[in-house]
């Protein structure tokens, strides 16, 4: 079987309903997408197919075919994307291990909604964070988008750019 | 080089395990301390860059090492998952060290280093929102011990007098003669220099610090936005086998047979392992292999007696409790019975919390590896002292013979911190596979059902009011489960278990009830069921926060008075946690007119030497709530770093109006009904109000963060909901009183 991630094609044996989750984790060892459920109710996995954001443990790879896997390895090579440059400089993380399909998520949010208001946040955010980053994920994509200068949202929280070591 | 600090040297711990190739780090073969051996061979992935493997000749002391290129290596022995212990604690070193915080990086001292060096760094366990502050006076004193010696190495190098140096971000100047050197150039020498006794040294005074208590961004960040940061589950490692665990559905049940033939020409199935009485795993070449073949396996359990138990029975249980009599943990002051019986008004109100899973979002997982007389484990965990003995004790390797490698979390919330069941769990398994890493890692749906949860509770809230509305008396009893029963017994005596209470003790400096009642009775009823329970962030002040904040505002009303002004009244002898009140009430403009519809509530508590208040501002339209507004208000006595406190406080806010407003855990024929994320739902972005957090400080006390920004949150919006809708709402998770959050 082949798939195509990150712009290669890889040629795995697999049987062909594990969830794509799985074949990207185990068998091509990219393990930036994260198992959380397993139930696609959390988002931790999320990848994209052809440009469209999905949750990878709820896709057998056998239906994926040729289309064009994207995982939060190759969102940029040097965290140069807008959201993870907000995300650096905000502190949007706190343990992390949700963060790539958060991160994933906001990218593809922009991508669809440039400058998405609070709504379009509320509705396309919907993967789970258990340390509870939420307000700093809005933040980050305020950031991210242009809407709202960093300084600005750090003299929310009586930080600015200079102080943040 | 000599190590004069320490009894050991350091080329004692150069065993094969710590030298590892110097690809990985850029050069050279380099001694590694928290080196995380075997992945130097494993394709494609790196450990945590912020665990960096350097290390050498350049040790100052235990907790400093500097190389010659001024890279500041700062030990933490203490676990993260988030909370921002390791950049608070590596700000505090800073500080008292004087070197440029820009060139400093962090490595995780291992338990089996701290064995070998007579735990010099203290302790490892994590929880308890202790990691900084238990530890803050060792380790600065340490930061400091190393500066001192860095000075003398180049007062002795420039044969001046020490007082003649001053140092600025780890450029030693002679002040004299404008000479200048630097740390990493002087390193070496100050570390064969006598230590400065720890006792003689003066730290700096809190308010003058210069990097602590700066609103410094993590040093830890980068690898959490690009995917490349390795978690526990993460691991690869050569041959890696990897394992899916299962115990008995219900808890206290035995395993009794299965049919490995079913399963075992399944693709890449290695083996099945019987782990205990309860528990089996089915081993794999991959993770997706091994649990695809244990939910296929057949096996046979005797459920035992818990599986007659079922949630109704359990809330009779606890129900009843509060009606009994007898020598149960008492407080008492006066006799506050009587008083509330002759009160002219008495009010009485019993209120229910139920049982909370943690639901880390990394599973529960551990990576064990035993050759011959020597084990390993790479564990996700809060108590890395616990996972070493567990490791030990699992394998009967005696604990010299056993390393553990703790890996950054996710999440811990308190699961990972008390019963290191995923080690023992890895290692039982492993032993079955000497010589070949075995990772073993719960399903989603076996963590959710196998969890240490959050103890299930009721309390019977009574008080008397005077015809003036003043209180005259407050009982509380509360009923429900111990943590202590399933984690430490023995802290029970006489059936008597203070530690349900925390948040209502008579005394701090912990967790101390912030009221002087005139007369007061407080009872724990301890009901133990069949399902475990242990520390769910926050633990017992969640619960006990609830009942006494939102029973406050019962009596507040009856009284006919403001609830911050009845509060105020009972609070004078509680400075601090009348402070938090203030705080966060002029924050909220508490007296200021809301619009049409609007209402607030208002809470405080005392949890893990901090104090907390909130307050929130609700409407509610068809039973769904909306919140908002809500201010926090903190006093954790000195604040290391201002805007990772904010962060804990934004988390904990998220971690509370989950917990009272979605599905509650509940017990099914002995079992836990809830089996993954679709019916045991978490809080999500668009359900979260933006939280305002003003800290008010007292610098005169050291208080955790991470925990005691929970308790305040339900009562404070608990109570403006009750204003809200005109009537107490006493029964969370919150859709028992039919109310759900917009």
């Amino acid at each position: 079987m082949q798939l195509n991630v990150n712009g290669q094609i890889h040629n795995i044996d697999v049987e062909p309903n594990m969830p794509l989750l799985w074949a990207i984790r185990e068998s091509l060892g990219l393990t930036g997408t994260k198992y959380g459920c397993g139930v696609a109710q959390c988002g931790a996995c999320s990848v994209y197919l052809n440009g469209e954001l999905v949750r990878s443990c709820s896709i057998p790879v056998s239906a994926v075919g040729t289309a064009k896997i994207t995982t939060i390895e190759a969102l940029s090579k040097d965290n140069s994307h807008p959201v993870q440059k907000a995300w650096i400089a905000l502190d949007v993380p706190q343990c992390g291990y949700c963060q790539s399909g958060q991160v994933m998520a906001a990218a593809a949010l922009l991508k669809r909604i440039p400058k998405p208001t609070d709504a379009d946040i509320d509705s396309a955010m919907a993967n789970v964070c258990r340390c509870g980053t939420y307000q700093k994920i809005r933040d980050g994509i305020h950031v991210a988008s242009g809407q709202k200068k960093l300084a600005e949202v750090l003299a929310q929280y009586d930080a600015t750019p200079a102080t943040r070591g | 080089m000599k190590n004069n600090n320490q009894n050991v040297s350091l080329e004692n711990l150069a065993r094969r395990d710590f030298i590892i190739k110097g690809t990985l780090v850029g050069g050279g073969l380099m001694l590694g301390i928290g080196a995380i051996p075997d992945l130097a061979y494993a394709a494609g992935v790196q450990y945590d860059p912020n665990t960096p493997t350097k290390f050498g000749d350049d040790e100052v002391n235990a907790w400093v090492s500097i190389t010659p290129d001024e890279t500041v290596f700062i030990r933490i022995a203490r676990s993260e998952m988030g909370q921002g212990t390791r950049t608070g604690l590596a700000q505090l070193v800073t500080e008292e060290l004087e070197c440029n915080w820009k060139k400093v990086k962090t490595q995780s001292a291992t338990p089996g280093q701290s064995l070998t060096r007579k735990r010099v760094w203290g302790e490892h366990g994590t929880g308890g929102s202790r990691g900084i502050r238990i530890s803050e006076d060792y380790v600065r004193r340490g930061a400091a011990a190393a500066r001192i010696m860095l000075l003398e190495a180049a007062a002795k190098q420039w044969n001046v007098p020490v007082g003649e140096l001053k140092v600025d971000k780890g450029v030693i100047t002679h002040t004299a003669t404008g000479r200048k050197t630097t740390y990493g150039k002087v390193a070496q020498l100050a570390s064969t220099l006598t230590p400065p006794d720890p006792k003689s040294i003066t730290l700096r005074n809190p308010r003058e610090w210069k990097v602590a208590g700066q609103p410094y961004a993590r040093i830890d960040t980068a690898n959490k936005v690009n995917g490349t940061k390795v978690y526990g589950i993460d691991l690869q490692l050569p041959n890696m086998l990897c394992a899916s665990v299962k115990a008995c559905p219900v808890f206290g049940g035995k395993l009794v047979s299965y049919d490995e033939a079913k399963i075992k020409n399944m693709p890449g199935v290695k083996g099945v392992v019987k782990i205990d009485d309860s528990t089996l795993a089915v081993v794999a070449d991959t993770w997706w292999h091994a649990n695809t073949a244990l939910n296929a396996l057949p096996i046979v359990w005797d459920e035992g007696a818990g599986a007659k138990t079922s949630q109704p029975a359990i809330e009779k249980m606890l129900r009843a409790g509060l009606d009994e009599q007898g020598d149960f943990w008492q407080r008492k002051e006066g006799d506050a019975p009587a008083a509330i019986n002759s009160a002219n008004k008495k009010v009485e109100a019993i209120y229910y919390t139920p049982f909370r899973a943690h639901v880390t979002m990394e599973p529960m997982n551990a990576t064990v590896k035993i050759v011959g007389n020597r084990a390993e484990a790479w564990v996700p965990t809060q108590n890395g002292e616990g996972s070493h003995a567990a490791l030990s004790e699992a394998t009967g390797i005696p604990l010299a013979n056993c390393e553990v490698y703790k890996l950054d979390s996710g999440c811990g919330l308190g699961r990972r911190g008390s019963t290191q069941d995923f080690t023992t769990f890895a290692a039982k398994i492993a032993q079955q596979y000497p010589g070949v890493p075995v990772k073993a890692i719960w399903s989603r749906e076996e963590d959710l059902t196998h969890d240490y949860y959050h103890p299930i509770a009721m309390a019977k809230m009574s008080a008397g009011l005077d015809n003036a509305g003043n209180l005259t008396g407050m009982h509380i009893k509360v009923s429900g489960q111990s943590i202590n029963a399933t984690l430490a017994p023995t802290a029970i005596k006489n059936g008597k278990d203070e530690r349900q209470l925390q948040g209502l003790y008579e005394k701090g400096p912990d967790a101390q009830l912030g009221y002087t009642f005139p007369t007061l009775l407080t009872e724990y009823v301890m009901k133990n069921t069949h399902v475990p329970v242990g520390p769910w962030r926050g633990v017992n002040t969640n619960q006990n926060g609830i009942f006494m904040e939102c029973f406050m505002d019962e009596c507040a009303k009856a009284a006919g008075k403001d609830p911050v002004k009845f509060r105020q009244v009972l609070m004078q002898s509680h400075p601090k946690h009348l402070g938090v009140l203030n705080a966060a009430a002029k924050k909220a403009n508490w007296d200021a007119p809301l619009p049409a519809g609007t209402y607030r509530g208002i809470a405080q508590f005392m949890g893990y030497a901090s104090y907390s208040a909130c307050v929130a501002e609700v409407s509610v339209k068809n039973n769904v709530v909306n919140i908002s507004r809500l201010v926090f208000a903190l006093d954790c006595g000195h604040v290391v770093n201002p805007y990772l406190t904010r962060e804990q406080i934004e988390g904990s806010v998220a971690m509370a109006l989950g917990a009272i407003f979605n599905p509650e855990i509940t017990v099914e024929n002995g079992r836990i009904k809830q089996q993954n994320l679709d019916t045991y739902p978490l809080l999500k972005l668009a359900s979260t109000p933006r939280i305002e957090t003003v800290l008010v400080p007292t610098y005169d006390f050291w208080g955790g963060v991470g925990e005691p920004t929970i308790c305040v949150v339900g009562p404070a919006v608990a109570n403006a909901i009750s204003a809200a809708i005109g009537r107490p709402v006493r029964n969370f998770p919150l859709s028992r009183e039919g109310l759900s959050l917009a």
